[in-house]
């Protein structure tokens, strides 16, 4: 199992011991064009969540692949992962195209930005048209708004994906004192605490269609948290808004890891991989989770 | 400049000065680095810490000043002695102490990085203005300051002439900034991290965008 940052929640150049304290650094999304960003507010917090609406900020892919990219692979001495956003699936492919490049170790296609229009094409077809061209690892990040996630993850499996990234963000929104919208764009990216169950369900139901490897990610803040999504089918982890208060989280949450295992009995996380799958597909008795529901 | 580090600190005391709330906390290992650097302060129960500017630091302590009008700021305030929280810091880039003739100018909480600031500068002048009375009583933090009170504005009451150092809400800094273009202020946004990592903190100056948390909080405007 690897740990990973989630896309879009750390800049390795400022902080670049966060990045090294990973297994995997993703970049941030990288378009064609430069992005400025959002105008502010860009940020909320809710009571089990945030909301960001950062807008996909990055220099672009010529300045990201000249000057950013060197700069990451000089710093990073981690596999570095490149997240690739754009607005139709010919410029997520000429990205693709352009990253045949030793430094990057994988693609992930953020397929699900919510703080920007979305290419119309579908997530399958973007994967299509950039497996065409790249000979690297393709992740596909998903949305967890799709109404049936096993669907989605078929056709990118079909399209040739060879991971998949669950989930990115929900869609939502706040409002101020006035009741106005905080966020200037009006809505942003739910994510957090709140997220979690939201993501154990995306993960079991992709892995009950598919045995392609899944980053699991979704409002995780502890190593039991990294457990859950190992125990529904995701194959590595990654951590996102957890960072913004524990900028240390990647050592804290690998050491509550060890410490479950431990309490578990269990030498490896692997050996818990997808037992929530079992338990659902066969159906534990219920009088045996209804004594466990009220005990807890 | 001193290297953040993160740590769980214990609160010494919370004083209440007028509607504003003065958390203690005790040092540990923390720098307090340098006037205008800031630090982000676990608010219980809440998803993100809040970015403080360091008010005062007393011998063993941190002190921060905050203003409880949100559910993280408030559960700040009704913090007790031996309470615990994260505090990591310092972070940001403070003010430049190279002036010659330094004056300090802030306006409500916007005052909490300026005690700190005075006694770097040995004691400057200072204007600093509040919306009442109440609000007023902070001005026991800068005994050398002139007070002024809504309406009367600190650009009001500013002397000419001198190298301005402000803190405080946004059509204040535009205001001290139009009359005193080479100021240094110190910007506020809602902040997520404090470190560069989630591009949340972005304020538009003259039409650019800028991480508050990496390249300010203190940006001087010419």
């Amino acid at each position: 199992m690897l740990l990973l940052n989630a896309s879009g929640c750390l800049d390795a150049l400022t902080a670049p011991d966060v990045a090294n304290s990973f297994d995997v650094f993703v970049t941030k999304t990288v378009t064609p064009q430069p992005r400025e960003g959002n105008a502010p507010v860009r940020i909320a917090e809710t009571e089990f969540g945030m909301l960001n609406a950062i807008g996909l900020a990055n220099p672009g892919r010529d300045v990201f692949i000249r000057q950013t990219l060197p700069r990451l692979a000089s710093e990073i001495d981690r596999p570095i992962w490149v997240s690739v956003g754009g607005f139709t699936a010919r410029e997520y492919a000429e990205t693709c195209e352009q990253l045949a490049i030793d430094d990057v170790d994988c693609i992930e296609l953020n397929l699900s930005c919510p703080n920007v229009d979305e290419a119309p094409e579908s997530a399958a077809e973007i994967v299509r048209v950039c497996r065409a061209v790249t000979g690297k690892p393709l992740y596909a990040k998903v949305s967890p708004h799709a109404w049936d996630i096993g669907e989605t993850v078929r056709a990118i499996e079909a399209a040739g994906a060879d991971g998949l990234s669950l989930v990115n963000t929900l869609r939502g929104t706040t409002l101020d004192a006035r009741l106005r919208p905080t966020l200037s764009r009006g809505t942003g990216g739910y994510s957090g605490p709140a997220l979690r169950p939201v993501a154990l369900a995306a993960v079991l139901a992709a892995r009950r269609v598919t045995r392609l490897p899944i980053v699991g990610m979704g409002g995780v803040e502890t190593g039991r948290h990294v457990l859950e999504l190992v125990a529904c089918g995701a194959t590595h982890v990654a951590l996102g808004t957890v960072l913004f208060a524990d900028p240390d989280a990647p050592k804290r949450v690998r050491d509550e890891l060890a410490e479950e295992l431990a309490t578990l009995g269990s030498d490896s996380v692997d050996h818990l991989f997808g037992v929530a799958l079992d338990t659902v597909a066969s159906g534990v008795n219920s009088s045996e989770r209804l004594r466990v529901a009220r005990r807890e | 400049m001193s290297r953040p580090r993160r740590e769980r600190r214990s609160v010494v005391a919370v004083e209440a000065i007028g509607p504003y709330a003065l958390v203690r906390v005790s040092r540990g290992s923390l720098d307090p680095g340098s006037p205008g650097q800031f630090f982000m302060v676990e608010a219980p129960g809440r998803v993100l810490p809040r970015a403080m500017s360091l008010c005062l630091a007393p011998r063993g302590e941190l002190a921060f000043l905050l203003d409880p009008i949100g559910p993280g700021t408030r559960a700040l305030a009704a913090l007790e002695r031996g309470d615990e929280l994260h505090v990591f810091g310092p972070l940001g880039n403070g003010f430049r102490l190279d002036v010659e003739r330094p004056l300090l100018v802030g306006g409500g909480i916007g005052i909490a990085p300026l005690p700190y600031l005075a006694e770097a500068l040995e004691q400057p002048p200072a204007v600093i203005g509040f919306r009442t009375e109440h609000h007023a009583e902070a001005a026991v933090l800068l005994p050398n300051a002139d007070v002024v009170i809504d309406p009367v504005l600190v650009t009001d009451a500013m002397p000419a002439g001198r190298d301005v150092l402000a803190c405080g809400p946004e059509p204040m800094l535009e205001a001290v900034r139009a009359i005193a273009p080479d100021a240094q202020l110190a910007w506020e946004a809602p902040m997520a991290c404090g470190y560069g990592a989630c591009y949340g903190c972005v304020v538009e100056i003259d039409g650019e965008l800028k991480r508050l948390c990496v390249e300010g909080p203190v940006l001087c405007s010419s």
